[in-house]
């Protein structure tokens, strides 16, 4: 086990303490940073679509896993940031100005919402949410003027400065780019009062309020910033998609991310990216699966959503705290073989917790 | 404009399926108020009523009501085992994870129910033919008839049950306060089974009366997302609040489809959002301030 | 710490559904006194701090402290007038760590803009030292060091009350509402209470109004008690007067007149 020796505050404020930490993280950005040499074009783009998502999540998860306020329509926002990003482009706004627009005009769109879900707790907020999904993309299939309904509506290609950005790799670094903007970001929050407040108004409104927090305005900025980030992300995707149609952005893909953050591991920035490796795996998975199966069972229609329902629900019951919880036990038992033992992580019998008294 | 005629037609066909959305909705709020759980997938329970009832009286050949009543049970069952089995064991979870997790189930049941009974839409013969027609401007099918009568039977058999039964007040005992009922010698966790079992029945029951109006296929249980914005509208405090919003939903819905073909479908949703952005809470408030 | 004010209640009431929970009630708390509200179960002891720290609206009556109207605040801002409170039934951020919660309890003072935290600009990074300096104070005060990293989660009842009190130190209160500070501790932990409620009120110079059960307690660090019953005042005074007063006696007894 490794004990740290604290000798200076920014040893609270740094990002990763521990020497393995340290060694993990850039492992994994140097693959990253490295990939486009031995991937292939294939490969490269699954994985430049995967950062998309890891962005995505992440959105999700300031909102729902830090903040407590479920969304059950977030690929809303996700739509809102491809379609505008698609528009703005074709009427001839640089890329860079387009998706800054983009994802600022997700965040207004969010901060609409969570001024009136601030209000909201529980499941009026989840099925409000939904109802935002469903509305937004029915808004997307009937306001054929701007978003060519549901004909689809083509998205401009990449490039940025003039300098068209089409190659595979190239797509790739810009995802890339905003994913680990977007990462280093989100872990800024949470050092600093604003993610704090948010975790608080997730654990306790009540003391939240009584210590000074602002809690109805602290949704508005948690939804806010979430759906900026979603905004961001759904614009990286449109260009992945190269065709938008509306139901692209359903309550399917919403379902999508919230499985996403849910088996990654609540209230983790590491989930949300555990979630996207898992949803971006799932695919592959699943048609691994399918040639292993009897062609009786392995071509059967309902399959894959099958699946998808059995995995939520075996993380959710056997492993509440996700990849993440996983993947903590995991370090917990090398860090203190051999000492460890299966009740340090033991789960509390608990009795429902009312939230009609909030 | 619509002749008046029309007015009268669509109003009753709205209000009776008003009803069925409320059939489900009672369903959930029952359990809501059980557990704090809004099982989303409630709407299944319905799909798989609907075709447990079709495959029995289909496959097996029996009477419409005697399939009824064994489908209902089956499902009712399965209501119970999804309790006992699942739900039992993430209490204490955060809303988001069981939200999930009720999501989830929609999805095996959806898939469960398309292997095992197919995918494609079928349609069933109503055992119950013909119209009601009072004058000349009220006419309705007896199909929606007796959906307009099962809800409320149930509604009275409900309220009987838990005002007259032991069982009932112990229901209500453990939703007020399951630590305390359950220090007062209350079987908390197979009361709150049992409670999973009831809602799984009248969403069955629901389902199996909707059978004749509509096709069933794997996707009628997305008719549960309505009730559960019909129940919102109305307050999903009490049983008769939330069917009083799925009427008005009922209602509303056939007129918006007419005057305003845009929101075709999804009016529903855009009157629950009108009424939550007045009212957060719903009509009828349930939240309380925590006390401290 | 800071100037010290008076707390100022005249003329205070409620009402839920017609129950009366605090019926006219006034009282003021002198700056740099300990100020014990004592009453049987349900006599709205906590009710007047939900009052106070504008959790409830009340029907009748003022709340001022050193001059400002309370009841001009709404309730997350009533930290910033200088009153920090705990909670009966401890409400901490669960699944934060000690350090965590305590620099929630620097949030009033903290300069607080989404876009700069995002991208955590040198300012950010220099105001947060500042802030965790005056954190790790309350630390030392409070002697929680060896919990400071770990998750409430994992705490033991009693390290939670000590650190709900760090807590609300931490927003540097010059008045403390503590509800029930030693409800369920035990004898030596309840020692320990006293013993730093009296460093908080020496140390840091907080006025300290409590609501408590343990007379003993009460005894040792109130200067002034309070005693109510069905919201109804019966009698303010040192802790031996109101101990005499047989109206609070019949009240704690059952015996009725």
């Amino acid at each position: 086990m490794q004990f740290l020796f604290k000798t200076a505050y920014n040893d609270d404020i740094r990002f990763l303490a521990k020497t393995g930490e340290k060694v993990r993280v850039s492992i994994v950005v140097i693959f990253l940073l490295a990939a486009p040499l031995f991937l292939q074009d294939y490969y490269l783009a699954e994985l430049g679509l995967l950062l998309v998502y890891a962005i995505a999540g992440i959105g999700l998860m300031l909102l729902t896993g830090h903040t407590g306020q479920v969304s059950f329509g977030h690929a809303g926002f996700l739509g809102i940031g491809a379609y505008a990003h698609s528009v703005l482009l074709t009427v001839g706004f640089p890329f860079l100005l387009s998706i800054l627009t983009s994802t600022a005009i997700a965040g207004l769109v969010g901060m609409a919402l969570g001024r009136s879900a601030s209000k909201m707790h529980g499941f009026y907020l989840a099925i409000a949410t939904l109802a935002f999904g469903i509305l937004i993309e029915t808004l997307f299939g009937e306001w054929s003027s701007v978003t060519g309904g549901h004909m689809g509506y083509a998205v401009p290609a990449l490039q940025v400065f003039g300098v068209p950005l089409t190659e595979v790799w190239q797509q790739y670094y810009v995802d890339l780019l905003f994913a680990l903007f977007v990462v280093v970001g989100a872990a800024n929050l949470f050092r600093s009062p604003t993610g704090r407040s948010f975790v608080a108004v997730r654990d306790s409104e009540l003391s939240a309020r009584c210590l000074g927090v602002n809690v109805e305005w602290v949704k508005i900025q948690s939804f806010g910033i979430s759906a900026a980030i979603t905004g961001l992300a759904g614009a990286l995707l449109a260009h992945h998609l190269t065709y938008l149609a509306p139901d692209v952005f359903g309550v399917l893909e919403s379902l999508k991310l919230l499985l996403m953050i849910v088996v990654g591991g609540l209230g983790t920035i590491l989930g949300a990216i555990l979630g996207a490796i898992v949803i971006s795996l799932l695919p592959v998975g699943l048609s691994f699966l399918k040639g292993a199966l009897p062609p009786a069972i392995g071509q059967t229609a309902g399959l894959e959503p099958l699946l998808f329902g059995m995995i939520i629900v075996l993380v959710i019951v056997f492993e509440p705290a996700g990849l993440y919880g996983r993947w903590m036990k995991i370090r917990f038992f090398f860090e203190t073989f051999p000492y460890y033992r299966k009740s340090s992580f033991v789960r509390q019998k608990s009795y429902l917790k009312t939230e009609r008294m909030r | 404009m619509l002749p008046l005629s029309d007015v009268v037609h669509l109003a009753i066909t709205g209000v009776a399926q008003g009803c069925a959305y409320g059939l489900i909705a009672l369903g959930f709020v029952l359990i809501y108020k059980a557990t704090e759980v809004v099982n989303f997938a409630h709407g299944e329970f319905m799909m798989l009523g609907a075709f447990a009832v079709l495959t029995l009286s289909e496959a097996l050949g029996w009477g419409f009501w005697s399939s009824f009543l064994v489908g209902c049970m089956a499902i009712a069952v399965v209501g119970y085992i999804v309790d006992a089995q699942i739900m039992r064991r993430i209490i204490g979870e955060s809303q988001a994870s069981i939200f999930i997790l009720t999501v989830a189930f929609g999805f095996i049941f959806r898939a469960l129910a398309g292997m095992i009974f197919g995918w494609n839409a079928r349609s069933v013969d109503a055992p119950f033919d013909g119209k009601l027609v009072v004058g000349d401007m009220i006419e309705i099918n007896y199909d929606r008839l007796i959906i307009i009568m099962a809800t409320v039977i149930f509604v009275i058999a409900i309220r009987l049950f838990f005002r007259r039964t032991r069982f009932g007040v112990a229901m209500q005992a453990a939703s007020q306060n399951q630590l305390a009922a359950y220090y007062m010698g209350i079987p908390v966790k197979r009361l709150v089974s049992a409670t999973w079992a009831i809602g799984a029945f009248i969403a069955a029951a629901a389902g199996a009366l909707l059978a004749p109006v509509t096709q069933v296929d794997t996707t009628i249980g997305f008719l549960g997302i309505k009730a559960l914005a019909g129940a919102i509208v109305g307050g999903f405090g009490s049983i008769y609040g939330a069917l009083l919003g799925c009427i008005l939903i009922g209602i509303i819905e056939p007129f918006a489809d007419y005057f305003l073909p845009g929101i075709k479908g999804v009016s529903a949703y855009v009157v629950m959002l009108l009424v939550l952005f007045v009212r957060p809470e719903g009509l009828i408030p349930q939240t309380y301030q925590k006390k401290v | 710490m800071s100037s010290a004010r008076t707390l100022s209640v005249k003329n205070l009431s409620i009402e839920f559904g017609g129950v009366h929970a605090v019926d006219d009630v006034s009282f003021d708390v002198e700056p740099g006194e300990t100020f014990a509200i004592i009453g049987p179960n349900g006599a709205g002891k906590s009710t007047i701090f939900n009052l106070i720290s504008r959790l409830y609206e009340p029907t009748n009556g003022t709340i001022h402290y050193g001059g400002q109207n309370l009841l001009d605040l709404p309730a997350h801002r009533v930290v910033s007038a200088g009153i920090g409170r705990t909670f009966q039934n401890i409400e901490l951020f669960e699944h934060a760590t000690v350090l965590q919660n305590l620099l929630v309890g620097r949030h009033a003072h903290m300069h607080r803009n989404p876009f700069s935290n995002f991208l955590f600009w040198p300012g950010v990074r220099k105001r947060e030292i500042e802030h965790r300096e005056k954190v790790e104070d309350i630390i030392d005060l409070l002697e929680i060091t060896q919990y400071r990293d770990e998750r409430i989660a994992d705490l033991p009842y009693g390290a939670r009350k000590n650190v709900e009190l760090a807590r609300a130190l931490c927003a540097e209160p010059t008045l403390l509402l503590l509800d029930e500070p030693a409800s369920g501790l035990n004898n030596e932990e309840t020692d320990d209470i006293s013993f730093y409620l009296d460093d908080v009120k020496h140390d840091l110079g907080v006025t300290l109004v409590m609501v408590e059960h343990d007379m003993n307690l009460v005894g040792q660090v109130a200067d002034r008690v309070m005693a109510i019953n069905h919201g109804k005042l019966l009698a303010i005074g040192s802790p031996d007067e109101v101990r005499e007063n047989p109206d609070v006696q019949s009240a704690y007894l059952g015996v009725t007149e």
